[in-house]
């Protein structure tokens, strides 16, 4: 009996041993792939580093050059789409978390943006294309603005939505008790109290679509050439890096790496600033 | 609830309606107050006056409605859908349930300060001076008046003077909570409804905030909801006792904590139940 | 106000009326506010329908030129116009599959680690070095893929899989095959590095919200730690896992850039997984903006177009049974 007991014990034991050692492998697995990964895109990317990035353009097949007017071309874009995208996912943000909090309308907006969050954004560039690029008959770094500010419109109304939640029920009677209407609480003590986070979304959201590629294939497209002219074909990192990734020239490798490089550091350090931002707003809390 | 019950519930409703009548005038009557939460009926028959420029403590155990009451008298319930009040509740002689009432002169003239103290999240001087923006122009020397003299009011001047561009957000509790007062009396109110204004607090911020309520009233009409009886007792002229969203009892503290003259009242003040 | 009773009843009347107009200006703005952001919110839902109608009404031509053979034919000739959407569909399928195989377990064993078995020191700083994996833009797993990944598949992982794999009686014509590094189970190691954040994190989330009381009994019996987690830890959240894993699907199917670069872009039907591919996104990716006729466009918007579909499903899917734990949880 003893001797049964202590046997299916030891199994136990050995099943869980197993198990806790396939979970820490597993964790291994993934770290594994995030070294390599930024390893070599550090690596490449860093040996591809040279001043003439900034200040050249990028080049003909096979001849050596920068990426000024992709870095211009995107910073462009991305500042487009957030200044489109922000206002209108603060407001939506607003409605679904001041105004609609248990409504039906307000969980079916909020249930849309969670998947329009996950959607897939080449799906985002066919829409703008036939919206915008159809109908103006060619490609224009305005499409590829309102594509990226489509990706960032659920980014920034799921945190403000979250965000304005955390902001305790009190502070809003404490503002409406002195007679002040509810839009001026809103905009002048609930959007001050709910900061850290919101700015945060949005810094998530540039870090989005710093790297998005797929949707501005086919509404910036590209443009080898300086150019700030937004009705008009625009060149951008992401969709340089692609083109000479999949090219067959070394040097234009090179760049890619170069490209790749950047958009990489670029997005990690957002991403630590608005963990940084949410990580202090938590301190200050307790 | 057995019949019995419910027949003793009904006869105590009548005899509150006559025990709501204070002897100071009235600056809120309540009348024939009802409160609906989402088809729940949660205060029934209410006839209560609360009288000008005394202390008005309202008690009873958790869910009795006593704060529902409270937030009635400033209409601060509708910003929540699915809640409705019906009856009357006079002020200086207009019905504020009136739709017409117009909302900023009913906040205007009563304030409000809530279980936690509630910051804004900007200066000191501004979490004074944003009520009074609303509704007054202000010359910048003059809304430096109009600020010192709120803070000096809630006695957190002396605390506060050398900080009044420094985040409100750093003062301590009991200090957030004067400045909750502060704020409400820069609108320069007639009455101040406190919803458990210290059951955050430790008990020095509590004693403060008690002295400063009775300084209070000298200027101002104030209903105090507390679920601490000595609190009740030691700060308050007149008390209301409620128990199932009924009035049981209403009449002066001193009478209610030595003779009330219900057996409910009697029970829950002697610590029976709730 | 206080100071309104020193003052004559005019003035008290003037004043009356000034908080009345006051009040009327007041409710005005606070209308404008509630219609402004209810536009706004609104939007979010039109953004969603303008996008489906949009590709319903890009892909018409296609859908009604090919009808149902659209989803079943193989044909990819846009010369001489005739589209079947076959290789990329089941493209897309196969390598979210070896994704999903791959991405489940190891993301499992990540939430496991990070919730039950990593000294609490180690989690954070783990946990956020792996959801640093899913910041990273899709275009650089695509290029370490083809130029890093790649390589490494060709001349190791592919003859291995050759030589011990391919011999076997069914899953064998699964891997065999030229060792191209390319193709579907490199675009589908790809994509499951690509998810594993994603999924992992909904586990470790779901796995924190299990009630300590819950577990410590458990661990009161003498249940080990492995029998925590796989019987009262995975039972107690099973839907909102299953609804990560529905969410690291939908991500893995509607993946554009990573498998753009090493899937091959190849429109033949085969069984080895070590062929090039194709996908529904790589497809577009590839191929739209060279795309010279109507019915060429058509046919790729209409692609677009079964993606969103699916991808929509999917998430709605991951997101109902996330919503049921919330729901659970509130209840409590």
């Amino acid at each position: 009996m003893s001797a049964i007991a202590e046997k299916l014990y030891r199994r136990r034991r050995l099943k869980n041993s197993i198990a806790l050692v396939m979970a820490s492998a597993a964790t291994l697995f993934g770290l594994f792939w995030l070294v390599w990964i930024l390893w070599t895109t550090l690596v490449n990317g860093i040996g591809a580093l040279k001043p003439e990035l900034f200040y050249q353009m990028t080049p003909p097949p096979g001849e050596d050059g920068g990426l000024a007017n992709a870095f211009f071309g995107s910073m462009l874009m991305s500042i487009l789409a957030i200044l489109m995208g922000t206002p209108v996912g603060i407001l939506a943000g607003t409605f679904l978390a001041e105004y609609a909090r248990r409504s039906y309308l307000g969980e079916a907006i909020r249930f849309i943006n969670d998947i329009l969050l996950s959607a897939p954004s080449i799906v985002l560039g066919l829409f703008v294309y036939t919206l915008v690029v159809r109908p103006m008959g060619h490609f224009s770094g305005f499409a590829g603005a309102i594509t990226l500010a489509l990706i960032v419109l659920p980014v920034v109304v799921r945190t403000t939505d979250e965000m304005l939640k955390l902001v305790p029920s009190q502070m809003r009677e404490a503002a409406l008790s002195l007679g002040v209407p509810q839009w001026k609480v809103t905009v002048q003590v609930l959007y001050r109290s709910a900061l850290p986070g919101i700015v945060t979304g949005i810094l998530l959201a540039l870090a989005r679509i710093s790297g998005e590629t797929a949707p501005l294939l086919f509404t910036a497209l590209n443009n080898q050439f300086w150019s700030h002219d937004l009705s008009g074909p625009l060149a951008s990192v992401p969709v340089v890096v692609f083109q000479y990734a999949m090219s067959p020239y070394d040097t234009w490798h090179e760049l890619a790496w170069a490209g790749a490089f950047m958009v990489t550091v670029f997005v990690l350090c957002i991403s630590l600033i608005a963990r940084a931002i949410i990580a202090r707003r938590k301190v200050a809390n307790d | 609830m057995t019949n019995l019950n419910l027949a003793v519930a009904a006869s105590l409703n009548v005899n509150a309606a006559a025990a709501g009548q204070a002897t100071a005038a009235a600056k809120i009557t309540a009348r024939n107050l009802n409160f609906y939460y989402d088809g729940f009926h949660a205060l029934k028959n209410i006839h209560m006056d609360i009288p000008e420029k005394r202390v008005t403590a309202i008690i009873g155990p958790s869910g009795c409605g006593k704060s529902t009451l409270l937030r009635i008298f400033n209409r601060i319930y509708s910003i929540y859908p699915k809640l409705e009040a019906r009856g009357e509740v006079m002020l200086d002689g207009e019905n504020v349930l009136d739709p017409h009432y117009p909302l900023n002169r009913l906040r205007s003239k009563v304030g409000m300060v809530f279980q936690k103290p509630v910051p804004f999240p900007m200066s000191i001087y501004d979490n004074i001076a944003y009520g009074i923006k609303h509704y007054e122009k202000l010359s910048r020397a003059d809304m430096d008046i109009r600020v010192e003299q709120a803070l000096r009011q809630a006695a957190i001047w002396d605390e506060a003077k050398d900080k009044l561009k420094g985040s409100a957000l750093g003062l301590s509790g009991g200090q957030q909570q004067r400045l909750c007062i502060a704020r409400a009396i820069a609108l320069r109110p007639e009455v101040i409804l406190f919803d458990e204004p210290t059951s955050a607090l430790d008990p020095i911020a509590t004693g403060k905030i008690e002295q400063l309520v009775e300084e209070l009233k000298k200027d101002f009409t104030i209903a105090i909801v507390t679920h601490n009886m000595q609190q009740a007792a030691r700060c308050s002229d007149f008390t209301a006792f409620m128990y199932l969203g009924e009035l049981i009892e209403f009449g002066e503290t001193e009478t209610m904590f030595t003779r009330p003259s219900k057996q409910q009242t009697e029970d829950y003040i002697t610590g029976r139940f709730g | 106000m206080s100071t309104d009773q020193a003052l004559p009843a005019s003035a008290l009347a003037a004043h009356n009326d000034n908080t009345a107009r006051r009040a009327e200006s007041d409710r005005r703005a606070d209308n404008a506010f509630r219609y402004l952001v209810t536009g706004a919110g609104l939007f979010v839902l039109l953004a969603l329908a303008g996008a489906a109608f949009s590709m319903l009404w890009g892909g018409k031509l296609a859908f009604s030129t090919f009808g149902i053979s659209f989803l079943t034919t193989t044909d990819w000739d846009a010369v001489g116009h005739k589209f079947g959407a076959l290789v990329p569909i089941y493209g897309t399928l196969v390598t979210a599959l070896i994704a999903m195989l791959i991405a489940v377990p190891v993301s499992f064993g990540i939430a496991l680690f990070l919730t039950e078995v990593a000294p609490p020191w180690l989690r954070t700083p783990v946990a956020s070095a792996i959801e640093l994996l899913a910041g990273i833009p899709s275009i650089i797993y695509g290029m370490w893929g083809l130029f890093v990944f790649v390589p490494v598949m060709s001349s190791t992982v592919i003859p291995f899989l050759n030589k011990y794999l391919g011999p076997l009686p069914i899953l064998g014509p699964l891997f065999q095959g030229p060792p191209l590094g390319i193709g579907m189970l490199t675009a589908g190691i790809v994509l499951a590095i690509m998810v594993i954040p994603f999924i992992s994190s909904v586990m470790r989330e779901v796995f924190l919200t299990v009630p300590t009381r819950l577990k410590e009994s458990a661990y009161a019996l003498g249940s080990t730690t492995w029998e925590v987690s796989w019987n009262v830890v995975l039972p107690y959240t099973r839907s909102a896992v299953i609804g990560g894993v529905f969410l690291g699907l939908g991500r893995a199917l509607g993946e554009t850039m990573a498998v753009t670069f090493v899937l091959g872009n190849a429109h033949h039907l085969t069984a080895s997984l070590l062929m090039p591919g194709n996908s529904i996104a790589a497809t577009i990716a590839n191929e739209f903006s060279e795309a010279d006729s109507e019915i060429y466009q058509s046919s790729l918007v209409a692609l677009g177009f079964l993606l969103f579909i699916v991808t929509f499903v999917v998430l709605a899917i991951a997101k109902l049974m996330l919503m049921r734990l919330n729901r659970n949880e509130g209840a409590k």
